[in-house]
C-alpha cells in the first residue's frame, strides 16, 4: 500500500515538470503552425528582404526588417545604457564596497527590475521625453532613444546584480596575489578579476539583451507604432513586441493573415531569444563545472 | 605623476564613478517615482478606487481593474503553486542526474528567458481558442501561471537545496518514508525560501500587461468579474489605456493607478525579503 | 648578537636586544597590537628582523602567526573590521604612516601564499604582471626580467619552451614557483611566505626550500609554517607565538635545541598542537 502511493506521488510531481517540456513544445506548435500557414501564402523571401511593414494597410506588404530594426535599435540603445552602469556598478559592490553597504543595496537594486514595465513606459513617454526634448528640439513624441534609455535602466540590476555574482565568485587568493604586486584594486579588478569571471559576465549580459528584444510594454507606449526601416533613434519606430500588442488591441478577423502576422513576427522573436538563452546556458555549464 | 601614482588616481576615480553608478539608477527611479506621485497623488480618492470606468476621466475609476487583478492574482496563485512547487521537488528530490534531467533543465532555463508576449500568443491559440476559454479571467490566470512556472520551480529547488541534508537523513533514519519525509521535514523546512519564491513570482504576474493584452483582456469593462469565466481588465492594461488616451485627465489617472500598483508591488516585494531574512537566519 | 624575547609570567614581555642590533634592523616592531572587531589578533609584539636573513614564524593554529606576517605588506587593510595599532619600520621608514603609498610598500615585499595562486593566464603573463602593472611598456625589458626570475625560481627549464601556456596547466609545485618568480619580477628587498609549501608534495616541498637557501642571499626572508622540520632547517631566526603573543624568538638552534621558555619546548617536541 505504501509503496503504491509513494509510486503515485512520483509519478504526480513527474506529471508537473513534463508540464514544463509541454509548454515549450506547445509555444513551438503554435508559431510554428500559424507560421507556416502565414508563410503559406507571403513569400519567406518576401519577409526578411522587404523593407516595409504593412500588413493592416490597403497596399500589403510583409517585410520584417522595419520591426528587427526598431527591436535592435531599441535594445542597443538600452544595452549602450545598462552595460557601463551595470558592471561598474558590479565592480564596484564586489571589489570597492562594504560588505554592509552591499547588501542593502543589491536588494534596492533589484527593485529597478521588479517596477512593472508599463510603468516605465509611462516614464519614457510622461518624464523622459519631453526632457530630452529640451536638448533634441526635433525628438518626436515617440522615438527609440527614451524608450532604449528607460528600458536601460530597467536591465542595470540583471547586468550588475549577476556580474556582481560571478565577480564575487573568483577566489579571493587572485586578488591577494595581485594587490601583494603593489596593484590598486582598479588593476586588480580589470586585469584578474574580471577576465576570471568573464563567463559569468557574458552570461549576464546576453541575458540582458534577451530581455530587452522581448521587452514589450515600455517601447510600445514610448516608441511608437510606425514600422520603420532605419536607425535614427530620434523618430518612431515599432518593435516586434509592440506590433503583437498593436494588432492584438484592433479587432482582428481570426485565421485571416493579419491574425498570422503576430505568429511570424513572434516565432522570429522567439527564434531570437531562444538562441541567446541557450547560448548562455552553455556558457553558464561550462563555468559552474569549471569552478566546481 | 609617477605611473604609481597615476594608478591610484584612477583608482579613486573609479571607485566615485562605480558610486555614481549604484546610486544613478536609484536615483532616477526616486525621481520617477516622485514625479507620479505630484502627477496622481492628488487624484487618489475613494471613488476613484470604487468608480467604473469612464469616458470622462474625473469620473473613471480602477474599480474593474483592480478586482480584475485581485482575481487574476488569487487564480493564478491556485494555478501555478502546486504545479511549480512538485516540479521543483521531483527536479530536486527524485530526478536522477541523466540526459533527461539535462534537457529538463535546459529547457527551465530557457522557458524563463521566453519573452513574456510570446507566453501571450500561446494563451491566445491554447486556452482562448483550443480551449475555449475565450479572453476569461481564467484564460488569462493560466497564461500568466505558464509564464511564472519557470520562477517558482527554481525557488523552490533553491529552497530545498538550502535545506541541510542532515534533516533528510535524521528523518530516514526513523524509518520515514520518502514522500514522509519530504512532506513532514523537507517542506517546512524549505517553506520560507519557497514563500518568497512564489511571492516574487506572483508580484510579476501581478505587473503584466503584454500577455494579457494579448489574450484578449479589455481595457473597457463596465462590471467587475464575478466568476473565472468572466472578461476582465487588470490595473497595468487601465494604465497602458489611459497613457494613450490624447486628454491630460487621462494621465493624471494612469499616473494615480501607477501609485496603486507600484503600492501593490512594493509591498509584495517588502513581504517577500521579509521572508527571505527571516528563513535564511533559520539555517545560520 | 643575540634577539631574545621572554614572556615572564602572565606579565608584561621585556625585550633584550642588544643596540648593534637594532642598527642593521631590516624591520623594526613596536608595541604592535591588532583587533578583529572585539577579538584581538596581536598582543603587544616587538622584534627586530636583519637583512639576508630565513626567519620562521611558528605556533599554533589561529596563534595569530599569519596575521602578523600580513602586517609587513598591510594586505591586513582591506579586511572591514581590521585595526591595528603600534609600529613597524622597513628600512627605517614606519609603514604604518598616513602618507605611505601600500602599492609603492608592497612593490618593496613580495608575498607568496598558502596555495599557489597563480593568475588564470599563462606563465609568462603571470611573471610579468608586476611589471605591466607599475606601466612598464619596454618589451625588452620585461623579457629579461621575466627569464631571470623563472630562472631564479628555479624553474626556467621547465617552462622555457611553454611560455605561452596557461599557468594553470602547471603542476602544484610547479606552480608555486611560478608565484615566487612573479614576486622576484618586480625585485623586491623582502619576500613573505605563508605557508608556501603547505599544499605540496615532498620533492616540490624540498625544491622550494632549496630555493628558499639561495635566495637569502639577495633577500629577507620571513616564512609562516606549520612544520617544524622545515622551520629548523631553513630558517636563521624563528619565532613563537602563542594567542597573540610573541614568545620567544631567537636563533633557530637556539631555540630548537635549548628553548627558554616551557610553551615553546612543548610546541617543538609535540606536546601542544
Amino acid at each position: 500500500m505504501r509503496k503504491i502511493k509513494e509510486y503515485l506521488i512520483e509519478k504526480l510531481l513527474f506529471s508537473s515538470v513534463l508540464i514544463t517540456v509541454g509548454v515549450t513544445l506547445g509555444i513551438i506548435a503554435v508559431l510554428g503552425f500559424e507560421a507556416f500557414r502565414f508563410f503559406n501564402e507571403v513569400s519567406i523571401v518576401e519577409f526578411f528582404t522587404d523593407t516595409q511593414w504593412t500588413p493592416l494597410f490597403t497596399d500589403k506588404h510583409y517585410g520584417i526588417l522595419p520591426l528587427l530594426s526598431g527591436t535592435l535599435l531599441t535594445s542597443f540603445i538600452a544595452i549602450a545604457v545598462a552595460l557601463p552602469l551595470g558592471l561598474s556598478i558590479g565592480i564596484y559592490l564586489s571589489e570597492y564596497a562594504p560588505k554592509k553597504f552591499r547588501k542593502t543595496i543589491k536588494p534596492l537594486l533589484e527593485l529597478l527590475a521588479a517596477v512593472p514595465t508599463v510603468v516605465y513606459g509611462f516614464f519614457a513617454l510622461i518624464v523622459v521625453t519631453p526632457f530630452l526634448q529640451g536638448f533634441i528640439p526635433n525628438l518626436s513624441s515617440f522615438n527609440s532613444l527614451s524608450a532604449g534609455i528607460v528600458m536601460g535602466i530597467m536591465i542595470i540590476p540583471f547586468i550588475s546584480s549577476l556580474s556582481e555574482d560571478a565577480l564575487h565568485a573568483v577566489p579571493y587568493a587572485l586578488r591577494e596575489a595581485s594587490y601583494g604586486m603593489g596593484a590598486t584594486k582598479l588593476q586588480t579588478a580589470f586585469k584578474v578579476v574580471v577576465p576570471a569571471a568573464s563567463s559569468g559576465i557574458i552570461v549576464s549580459i546576453i541575458l540582458a539583451i534577451s530581455r530587452a528584444i522581448g521587452e514589450t510594454m515600455i517601447v510600445a507606449i514610448a516608441a511608437g507604432q510606425q514600422p520603420r526601416f532605419t536607425l535614427d533613434p530620434t523618430v518612431p519606430v515599432e518593435t516586434i513586441t509592440a506590433y503583437i500588442v498593436q494588432v492584438s488591441l484592433g479587432d482582428v478577423q481570426h485565421g485571416s493573415v493579419e491574425y498570422r502576422t503576430i505568429f511570424a513576427a513572434g516565432i522570429t522573436l522567439f527564434v531570437f531569444t531562444f538562441l541567446l538563452n541557450t547560448y548562455s546556458y552553455s556558457i553558464r555549464k561550462k563555468y559552474q563545472q569549471r569552478y566546481e | 605623476m609617477n605611473s604609481i601614482q597615476k594608478n591610484r588616481f584612477k583608482d579613486r576615480l573609479f571607485m566615485y564613478w562605480g558610486m555614481f553608478a549604484t546610486l544613478i539608477g536609484l536615483v532616477l527611479l526616486v525621481v520617477f517615482i516622485g514625479d507620479i506621485l505630484i502627477d496622481g497623488l492628488g487624484r487618489i480618492d475613494w471613488s476613484f478606487i470604487t468608480n467604473l470606468p469612464s469616458r470622462k476621466p474625473d469620473k473613471s475609476g480602477i474599480y474593474t481593474a483592480l478586482i480584475g487583478s485581485i482575481w487574476i492574482l488569487i487564480l493564478t496563485a491556485f494555478i501555478v503553486i502546486p504545479v511549480g512547487v512538485a516540479a521543483g521537488l521531483y527536479l530536486e528530490e527524485y530526478s536522477k542526474k541523466n540526459w533527461l534531467s539535462g534537457v529538463l533543465e535546459i529547457n527551465i532555463s530557457n522557458l524563463a528567458g521566453v519573452p513574456s508576449i510570446i507566453y501571450g500568443l500561446l494563451g491566445l491559440e491554447v486556452f482562448v481558442r483550443i480551449m475555449n476559454l475565450g479572453a476569461s479571467v481564467l484564460a488569462g490566470s493560466l497564461t500568466l501561471s505558464l509564464l511564472i512556472l519557470p520562477i517558482i520551480i527554481v525557488a523552490t529547488r533553491e529552497a530545498i537545496k538550502a535545506v541541510p541534508k542532515s534533516i533528510q537523513d535524521a528523518s530516514y533514519a526513523l524509518g520515514a518514508s520518502k514522500w514522509h519525509t519530504i512532506w513532514y521535514q523537507i517542506l517546512p523546512a524549505a517553506g520560507g525560501g519557497i514563500l518568497t519564491g512564489v511571492i516574487l513570482a506572483l508580484s510579476r504576474a501581478v505587473g503584466e500587461t503584454a500577455p494579457l493584452i494579448v489574450v484578449g483582456a479589455l481595457a473597457y469593462v463596465p462590471f467587475a468579474p464575478e466568476n473565472p469565466m468572466d472578461e476582465f481588465s487588470v490595473l497595468p492594461i487601465q494604465i497602458f489605456n489611459w497613457i494613450s488616451r490624447p486628454q491630460h485627465g487621462f494621465i493624471e489617472n494612469a499616473a494615480a493607478a501607477i501609485i496603486i500598483l507600484l503600492l501593490i508591488t512594493f509591498i509584495m516585494n517588502g513581504i517577500a525579503v521579509y521572508f527571505r531574512n527571516k528563513w535564511q537566519k533559520k539555517w545560520k | 648578537m643575540e634577539i631574545t624575547m621572554e614572556k615572564i609570567a602572565d606579565k608584561k614581555t621585556v625585550v633584550h636586544q642588544t643596540n648593534e642590533v637594532n642598527q642593521a634592523s631590516k624591520i623594526e616592531v613596536k608595541d604592535v597590537n591588532v583587533w578583529y572587531g572585539d577579538f584581538q589578533a596581536i598582543k603587544g609584539i616587538n622584534m627586530n628582523i636583519k637583512p639576508n636573513t630565513v626567519t620562521a614564524f611558528i605556533g599554533p593554529s589561529g596563534c595569530g602567526k599569519s596575521t602578523f606576517l600580513r602586517l609587513f605588506n598591510r594586505m591586513n587593510d582591506y579586511i572591514d573590521t581590521h585595526r591595528m595599532e603600534g609600529k613597524i619600520k622597513i628600512n627605517g621608514n614606519n609603514i604604518y604612516k598616513k602618507k605611505v603609498n601600500v602599492e609603492e610598500l608592497r612593490k618593496e615585499i613580495g608575498m607568496v601564499f598558502q596555495k599557489p595562486n597563480p593568475f588564470p593566464k599563462s606563465i609568462f603573463e603571470n611573471v610579468a604582471y608586476g611589471l605591466k602593472i607599475q606601466g612598464i611598456k619596454d618589451k625588452k625589458f620585461i623579457i629579461e626580467r621575466v627569464e631571470k626570475a623563472l630562472k631564479q625560481a628555479d624553474l626556467w627549464e621547465e617552462v622555457k619552451d611553454n611560455l605561452k601556456k596557461s599557468a594553470l596547466a602547471l603542476s602544484g609545485g610547479q606552480q608555486q614557483r611560478l608565484c615566487i618568480a612573479r614576486t622576484l619580477a618586480v625585485e623586491p628587498s623582502i619576500i613573505l611566505m605563508d605557508e608556501p609549501t603547505s599544499a605540496l608534495d615532498p620533492i616540490s616541498t624540498s625544491k622550494i626550500e632549496n630555493l628558499i637557501f639561495e635566495l637569502k642571499k639577495k633577500y629577507t626572508i620571513i616564512i609562516v609554517t606549520h612544520n617544524m622540520q622545515q622551520a629548523s632547517r631553513i630558517s636563521d631566526y624563528t619565532a613563537f607565538f602563542y594567542i597573540g603573543e610573541l614568545i620567544e624568538f631567537g636563533k633557530t638552534k637556539k631555540i630548537f635545541t635549548n628553548p627558554e621558555h616551557k610553551r615553546t619546548e612543548n610546541y617543538i617536541t609535540g606536546r601542544v598542537g
